[in-house]
């Protein structure tokens, strides 16, 4: 039995029919038997945590190590709609390297008055430390995660920039080695554009990017805060798949002006550092002086020229919510082309008349803090309570500046598998882009996320999502 | 490699020897708890000397009552030397050197330790203790054969080996050193059932009865029975054996490195002792004074290593 979706559904559109995309998918899925598919499901299960791909969750005391929910529906895309989003990612990543370089810089876009001054001035995620700083090869995004959202047949909407330091890529990876291992059979009948080589592509990408001071194959390593960060088992698996040291900031000092790793050998430069620590803790002498979890005086060797960082500090301006609103603006001043995906509407809450409809609309609308992530410290006006709409009107009273709204968006479906066959589920979309001085490649597919709960709009992971394999079929 | 992952991966290993130990001491008390019910207290309480943890169970129990101590030795919150903490240390050592490990040892650390930590769960009963003793024996030699069969043979190998061999002849040692009066002369009484049982009880904790057997006629004797688990580079938990194994990975690492250090000169001094010692010097000298030297001298390398190869800042 399969439950319709009052939603633009990927793999039924509106209709009874499996849209195109889903054709060949459908029709193997119509011949299985949902029991087989379902010990299946328990299979991958089992196969995530005997790999260890677990997060670990803050403040749960027992089973601190929790596996992020896979549903083995893929997602799937044509070639045809996957060319539209690359090209609109990459033209976007292009524009938020330019903004950076500008902002950090000349500043044009401010004098040209297309973003207010305060804008960025008042921006905790503006790094004056960063001012008149030229990264190697000019990149500021080496790493970005555009999540994107869909409403249509062809309507995509970009919902934020990940351009600090964006996670889930190692699900996408380990996603399409479950789906391999447990249905060989569907990869031999569809075919599926590969993503494996995304640690290649990020080596490659990475060591294009290293300091003029490196003159031979450069030493990369991935900067982890260490086992109990949530993410580890993501930094441990990059560098892993990379083949390049995984440091904590306890392994790194300066020595002799370079950034280098304690060795059983002593001590050895690096010259490019993934870093999957934020701006904030990278360097207890320039910022926040309580971290333990940066390297004393990174900042200097990168500002002398003798170190990447990935992504660069400061990149955070970018993809702030406040900002995220002006980038129609920003693809347009930096490409002079029309942005290729669109933006949703937004109101900033520090503008009164945007302020007064967003109180009067409380209800319609979802309501982010400007700083947040990872799904906390929003509303979601459709599905709340009188009681929480309310207690979040305060908030908002007290500090508007601190909010931005958007419209509640008709997010499309997939199915999930549920004990009583398919069920349409919310999801959202986050591809890869490598920026590197040869250009921006974007890894065909992406992480899905998909809000498990029936008519969930959340698809963070902390808050109870799932993931999906991503396909781009081949034309 | 990173300083960091050569002290993760020489403990990890540890750990996993340790447990596996513990493990076997545990299969000995057993053993003669269940042949000899009069001696198990005085057994029970060697293998807790043993293992180091005798103040720990003390601090917590008045006495000494067997099914107290296999739970105290498998799975006790209270005791941080137990398997279950042991296992637990060294799959968190695997996550922190995971980038140095092949997926399968990775996986067959992570699935030693998901299954111990099932097993364990609860209090042992004692119809269960066989099969989680084996279960022990079994994830632990599933770990050392997928480092085996699947690692470069690099430093990272070497580090995992110095750290088995290390942790291995440490624990013969100290199964020596608490138990070495039940093999000196003076309180032999040749031929009694007595005095055969004591000595199996020895070779029972390091898991060496057959193979001691095999070699020597069937006889227990005690002076043959210290130099089998002392000198006879054959047995593979000899103090000998094992520390030739050190020499030998060490001196891999000095090839690799390209320079020898204070570490091997240390482990050269230590096996040279073992090359030109014969039993009998070593109990005219005193077994006692002999293995005590022996676990001082074997800590001073343990703490050398460390230094040489920069495991802390």
């Amino acid at each position: 039995m399969t439950e319709r979706s009052p939603f633009f559904d990927e793999m039924y559109g509106f209709g009874e029919q499996a849209r195109q995309p889903y054709s060949d998918y459908n029709s193997w899925f119509s011949q299985e038997d949902v029991g087989r598919l379902r010990k299946k499901s328990e299979q991958a299960e089992a196969f995530f945590r005997l790999t260890g791909i677990t997060f670990n969750v803050y403040g749960v005391e027992e089973a601190t190590e929790r596996l992020i929910p896979f549903d083995l529906v893929p997602r799937i895309l044509t070639s045809r709609e996957w060319a539209t989003l690359e090209k609109g990612i990459e033209q976007r990543v292009r524009a938020i390297n330019s903004f950076l370089h500008d902002i950090y810089h000349r500043q044009e876009i401010l004098r040209a008055g297309r973003i207010p001054v305060e804008m960025v001035a008042q921006n905790d995620a503006f790094l004056p430390q960063m001012i008149g700083v030229a990264p190697p090869g000019n990149i500021y995004t080496h790493i970005t995660g555009t999540d994107l959202v869909r409403t249509g047949e062809d309507e995509f909407y970009v919902l934020e920039d990940n351009a600090r330091t964006p996670s889930g890529v190692s699900y996408m990876l380990e996603n399409r080695e479950t789906m391999l291992h447990m249905f060989p059979e569907l990869f031999s009948r569809i075919n599926v554009r590969a993503v494996s080589h995304y640690p290649r592509s990020l080596r490659r990408s990475l060591s294009s990017c290293r300091p003029t001071i490196c003159d031979g194959p450069p030493t990369l390593a991935v900067l982890t805060p260490g086992i109990h960060n949530s993410a580890y088992f993501e930094h441990a698996f990059l560098a892993d798949q990379m083949g390049v040291e995984l440091v904590e900031g306890h392994d790194l000092r300066v020595v002799d002006g370079r950034v280098a790793m304690r060795t059983t050998r002593g001590y050895k430069p690096i010259d490019v550092i993934y870093r999957r620590v934020d701006d904030e803790f990278l360097d207890p002498m320039t910022f926040n002086p309580d971290s333990v979890l940066g390297v004393p005086g990174i900042m200097d060797v990168y500002r002398a020229g003798g170190i990447t960082i990935a992504n660069a500090p400061g990149t955070g301006i970018a993809d702030d919510k406040a900002i995220y609103s002006y980038m129609p603006d920003i693809v347009e001043f930096y490409t002079g082309e029309q942005p290729i995906l669109k933006n949703v509407p937004t109101w900033r809450c520090s503008e009164p008349d945007a302020f007064k409809y967003v109180k009067e609309n409380l209800e319609e609308l979802v309501v982010k803090e400007v700083h947040g992530s990872g799904g906390y410290g929003m509303l979601v006006g459709p599905a709340a309570s009188k009681k929480e709409i309310a207690e979040f009107r305060t908030k908002l009273e007290a500090k508007p500046g601190n909010y931005i709204a958007q419209p509640t968006l008709s997010l499309s479906t997939v199915p999930i598998l549920t004990k009583a066959g398919l069920a349409p589920r919310h999801v959202d979309l986050r591809p890869f882009a490598l920026a590197s001085p040869g250009g921006v490649e974007i890894i065909p597919g992406g992480l899905t996320r998909v809000a498990l709960k029936k008519g969930s709009l959340v698809v963070n992971s902390s808050q109870g999502g799932g993931t999906k394999d991503t396909w781009v079929l081949e034309d | 490699m990173l300083g960091k992952t050569a002290g993760g991966i020489f403990w990890m290993l540890r750990y996993m020897e340790r447990s596996e130990n513990t493990a076997r001491m545990i299969e000995a008390g057993l053993r003669i708890s269940l042949t000899r019910s009069s001696a198990a207290d005085s057994e029970w309480s060697s293998i807790l000397q043993a293992t180091g943890v005798a103040a720990q169970y003390f601090s917590q129990h008045d006495a000494i009552d067997g099914q107290k101590v296999i739970n105290f030795l498998l799975r006790e919150k209270g005791n941080d030397g137990s398997v279950m903490a042991n296992v637990e240390l060294a799959r968190t050592n695997a996550r922190m050197v995971r980038t140095a490990l092949t997926k399968e040892v990775w996986e067959a650390v992570n699935e030693c330790w998901m299954t111990l930590k099932s097993q364990l769960s609860r209090p042992i009963k004692q119809q269960d203790l066989p099969e989680i003793l084996t279960s022990i024996r079994q994830r632990t030699a599933f770990v050392r054969g997928s480092l085996h069969g699947t690692m470069v043979r690099n430093d990272i190998y070497d580090f995992a080996r110095m750290g088995t061999f290390f942790e291995r002849a440490d624990n013969a040692a100290r199964v020596l050193d608490v138990k070495y009066y039940i093999l000196l002369p003076s309180i032999m009484h040749v031929g009694t059932v007595s005095d055969n049982v004591q000595w199996e009880t020895i070779l029972r904790a390091t898991s060496s009865v057959r193979a001691y057997q095999s070699l020597h006629d069937g006889e227990f004797d005690p002076r043959k029975i210290a130099r089998f688990l002392i000198l006879d580079r054959r047995l593979p938990r000899s103090l000998a054996f094992c520390y030739h194994k050190m020499q030998a990975n060490l001196s891999y690492l000095a090839d690799d490195y390209g320079e020898r250090k204070e570490s091997h000169k240390m482990v050269d001094q230590i096996c040279h002792k073992f090359d030109h010692s014969t039993i009998d010097q070593i109990f005219e000298y005193g077994l006692h004074e002999f293995v005590t030297e022996f676990l001082a001298e074997s800590h001073a390398l343990g703490r050398q290593i460390e230094r040489d190869y920069r495991f802390y800042e």
